[in-house]
């Protein structure tokens, strides 16, 4: 598939709290149309890297250019877990305008402009079925649908979404999973989506950057998702299984099973302290 | 009680509703509950310190709830923001202690900053209520899209390059602004059922925001009026009547939230 | 320096020991802050200082009722306390935001009845000075008849709280921990809300119904900033209010002399004290990284934030 230019670099960064260090000299770069799935269990640091990315959070070392320039330009940003109350007085094409202007001073005033815009927003996320509901009353795959189109009416080149599909059942997973793709694609846009199972998002990933122990390994599908690299990201041994097109993960038995792979493995194994 | 010396009262008894209806909107979306009381109630020793030092009892008042949302947002870097809130409170209000027992107040004054009262006001007061209050009604409408968008999350507003933490302050400081300009006429202890009270029972009648804070200016005008007319008729104190019509218009509130759950077709598509 | 002379010649003052509204209040005062100081402890680890600020406040109308009615103050404001934490946990409701909202409306309504009954203490008894008795309370006049009730209601306040201590614990982890050991997860929230209005009557007589707040959080807050478990937080707490509160006695006695005439508040230097304490509780090792509170009450604040 042809892509465009680089939209995100991200090169070296570590990022560590007192105590423990969540990412180590991780590097990747996501370029305009890929869909890229940040993959890694609860813990390896997917919402670090995310909120460093966008600026929440100073990398102790590295570098991370957003569209060519270094500081996020507009990045588009659906954050994790959030708990929408269900009595605020704001309906959901509420929500998707104030992703237009929220920052702007003085009383929104009834424009055109935003009207066609939000309405077009909505259309494409295919939340016109619930655009006057208030977004306290949403279920979860809606109130995902109305944060994405908040997220993308400004127009960024790079989307982002934390954990998106924790939480929601089946059928919405696979609705979400599918309209992001059609975004991707059609809008030319990055997306960068975290997840803990990354077999809702197989048929569609271009690129995977895989989590853990701080450690990360970026590629294609084929290409990161075999024993040998994941072994050396968890410094454990680790069989990769295909059934059906599904992908299972799965560790050594115990850590004495490991070392005897290990020691068969001609592969070398990093250390991971 | 339409005299022409009772016209001042009914003036600032506006401008109070319509401070307290817009900035109330807001002391209900982001759950500031005990700010909304803290600040207040911390507040009142301020004007007791401002007859001491012979300054105008507002500018005590502003002084005074300032200093308790400095002190809110100090402490609130280390500590949880109600323990924070309450901390700050009680320092204020020990202050406040030490003034009262040092100013000739007597009881019958500490009594109407507390609970309100129903007084002629004179043309210079009626001036700079006006200006504090209309700054207060400015500031809101400036920052109406980023105080709404914050009270979904700190986060979405993290997106567009606000920092929720600056947000936070300036909301405080609109609240502190607030609190001044109501403290005189309904009393210290009931500005916060003046402010939440109407807006409980807005945000349960409309689904917009712009109607939500109009409908919850609207409600705070009917109890502050409401409030002063029979406060004049019965001579009862005016956050009685004020606290006594929050609570109904808590109720109407979560009758309107029940009707409207109950109402409403279920149409869940993904 | 001055000052210590001052405060060490009245220690030895006999007119100071020997005096007998002292004495009230070195026993009334010292058991409602270490009632105060010990639920304090659960209620900043639960999330719920408003509420117990606003059962003191609400608990003022029960002075007000008292003086109006002519009975005891102290079964006033238990009574009003009572009620009201009935009426806040009757009021079930999840989240924390609406809980808070609830509180503050109880509260208004609490505070609007107080407005009409010292309206009508004023007019009907003209009792003067009403308002400031209850709202700031007035640690030298305790009558001394007071002292039996409230030692009592001090200690079935402690009672309580000892029964329910290992459940009361664990609801603040996680509620539904607490459920799955057949723990009443709402029975214990009444039964902290019971034992928190008897600690804030006490403290009404004592620093009057507003200040009761800095004799409940204060302490509670200070020792949790320092101590790992609640067992010594609780200690803790209960060591710093009690000192805190005999301090400024002191210094309350002593003030008599600083402005000629009268003397300065009690309240007001207990809460400089609690004040003082805490910001220097910020400065002890262990809290310089950054680290916030025991892991029990960091997690009961991730729960009250859901």
């Amino acid at each position: 598939m042809c892509h465009g230019s680089e939209v995100l670099d991200v090169d070296g960064v570590t990022v560590s709290f007192p105590g423990h260090t969540v990412l180590r000299d991780v590097g990747f770069a996501v370029r305009a149309g890929q869909f890229c799935g940040l993959i890694g269990s609860n813990g390896s640091g997917k919402t670090t890297l995310l909120r460093t990315i966008l600026g929440f959070q100073k990398p102790d070392a590295g570098r991370i250019r957003v569209d060519g320039a270094s500081g996020a330009g507009a990045i588009g940003y659906v954050p994790q877990k959030l708990v929408l109350d269900p009595y605020l007085p704001l309906r959901s094409r509420d929500l998707v305008a104030l992703g237009l202007d929220g920052r702007r001073p003085g009383l929104p005033f009834p424009s055109r402009r935003r009207r066609i815009a939000v309405d077009a927003m909505l259309s494409a996320v295919e939340a016109e079925p619930f655009a006057d509901r208030r977004i306290g009353d949403l279920s979860g795959g809606q109130q995902q649908r109305v944060l994405i189109a908040h997220a993308l009416i400004r127009k960024p080149r790079l989307l982002l979404l934390d954990e998106p599909l924790a939480n929601l059942d089946v059928r919405s997973v696979a609705g979400i999973v599918a309209l992001l793709h059609r975004l991707c694609t059609e809008q030319g846009i990055a997306v960068l989506l975290s997840a803990h199972d990354m077999n809702p998002l197989l048929p569609v990933m271009d690129r995977i950057v895989y989590l853990a122990n701080g450690h990360a390994a970026s590629g294609s599908t084929d290409e990161v998702v075999r024993g040998e690299v994941l072994g050396r990201l968890y410094g454990y041994h680790v069989d990769v299984v295909r059934v059906h097109g599904r992908v299972l993960v799965i560790a050594a038995g115990s850590p004495e099973e490991s070392r005897a792979a290990l020691s068969r493995d001609p592969v070398h194994v990093a250390q991971i302290p | 009680m339409f005299a022409s010396f009772m016209i001042n009262t009914w003036l600032v008894a506006t401008v109070v509703a319509v401070v307290a209806g817009c900035v109330g909107f807001f002391v209900v979306a982001r759950g500031a509950s005990f700010a909304a009381h803290a600040l207040p109630l911390g507040a009142f020793p301020g004007a007791a310190a401002a007859s001491l030092f012979g300054v105008d009892p507002l500018l005590g008042l502003i002084v005074a709830a300032c200093a308790g949302v400095v002190g809110i947002v100090w402490l609130g870097r280390r500590e949880r923001h109600e323990v924070a809130t309450a901390l700050c409170l009680v320092m204020l209000l020990g202050v406040g202690a030490l003034f009262l027992s040092m100013t000739s107040q007597y009881s019958q004054s500490v009594y109407a900053l507390l609970f309100g009262e129903v007084l002629g006001v004179s043309d210079r007061d009626l001036v700079s209520i006006s200006a504090v209050g209309g700054a207060c009604v400015l500031l809101v409408v400036l920052l109406f899209r980023p105080l709404l968008l914050g009270s979904v999350s700190a986060e979405l507003l993290g997106a567009q390059r606000l920092a929720g933490r600056h947000m936070e302050l300036v909301f405080l400081a609109i609240l502190a602004l607030a609190t001044a300009v109501s403290l005189p006429v309904v009393g210290a202890l009931l500005v916060f059922s003046l402010m939440v009270g109407p807006a409980c029972a807005a945000r349960s009648l409309s689904s917009r925001p712009g109607c939500a804070v109009l409908l919850s200016v609207g409600f705070a005008l009917v109890t502050v009026w409401a409030a002063i007319a029979l406060s004049w008729e019965s001579d009862w104190p005016v956050g009685f009547f004020v606290g006594a019509l929050g609570v109904i218009l808590y109720g109407l509130g979560r009758f309107g939230t029940r009707v409207r759950i109950l109402s409403s077709l279920d149409d869940s598509t993904c | 320096m001055t000052i210590m002379r001052i405060r060490f010649a009245s220690l030895i003052d006999p007119a100071f020991v020997a005096s007998a509204p002292v004495h009230t209040a070195i026993v009334v005062g010292g058991g409602a802050a270490l009632v105060s100081a010990v639920i304090g402890v659960f209620t900043v680890m639960r999330g719920q200082s408003f509420a117990g600020h606003a059962l003191a406040d609400v608990s003022s109308a029960g002075g007000a009722a008292s003086l109006l009615l002519g009975i005891s103050p102290l079964a006033g404001f238990l009574v009003m306390a009572a009620l009201a934490g009935v009426g806040m946990e009757l009021v079930q409701i999840r989240r924390a935001r609406e809980r808070d909202l609830v509180t503050g409306v109880v509260l208004g309504a609490g505070l609007s009845v107080a407005a009409l009954f010292l309206y009508l203490d004023v007019t009907s008894h003209s009792t003067t000075g009403a308002a400031i008795t209850v709202m700031f309370g007035s640690m030298f006049a305790i009558p001394a008849s007071i002292v039996a009730p409230a030692l009592a209601v001090g200690a079935g306040s402690l009672l309580l709280v000892a029964l329910l201590y290992r459940p009361l614990l664990l609801s603040c982890v996680d509620p539904e921990l607490a459920a799955v050991q057949g723990v009443g997860v709402r029975v214990a929230g009444l039964l902290h809300l019971m034992a928190l209005a008897l600690a804030v009557s006490l403290c009404a007589i004592t620093v009057g119904a507003i200040l009761s707040t800095a004799l409940l959080i204060g302490p509670a807050a200070i020792a949790l900033r320092v101590a790992k478990r609640p067992g010594s937080a609780i200690l803790l707490a209960a060591l710093i209010g009690v000192l805190v509160t005999w301090a400024g006695i002191l210094l309350a006695w002593d003030s008599y002399d600083w402005t000629p005439g009268h003397g300065w508040p009690v309240s007001f230097f207990v809460v400089t004290l609690i004040f003082m304490l805490y910001v220097a509780a910020g400065w002890w090792p262990g809290n310089l990284s950054g680290a916030r509170g025991t892991r029990i009450e960091t997690d009961a604040r991730r729960r009250s934030e859901g």
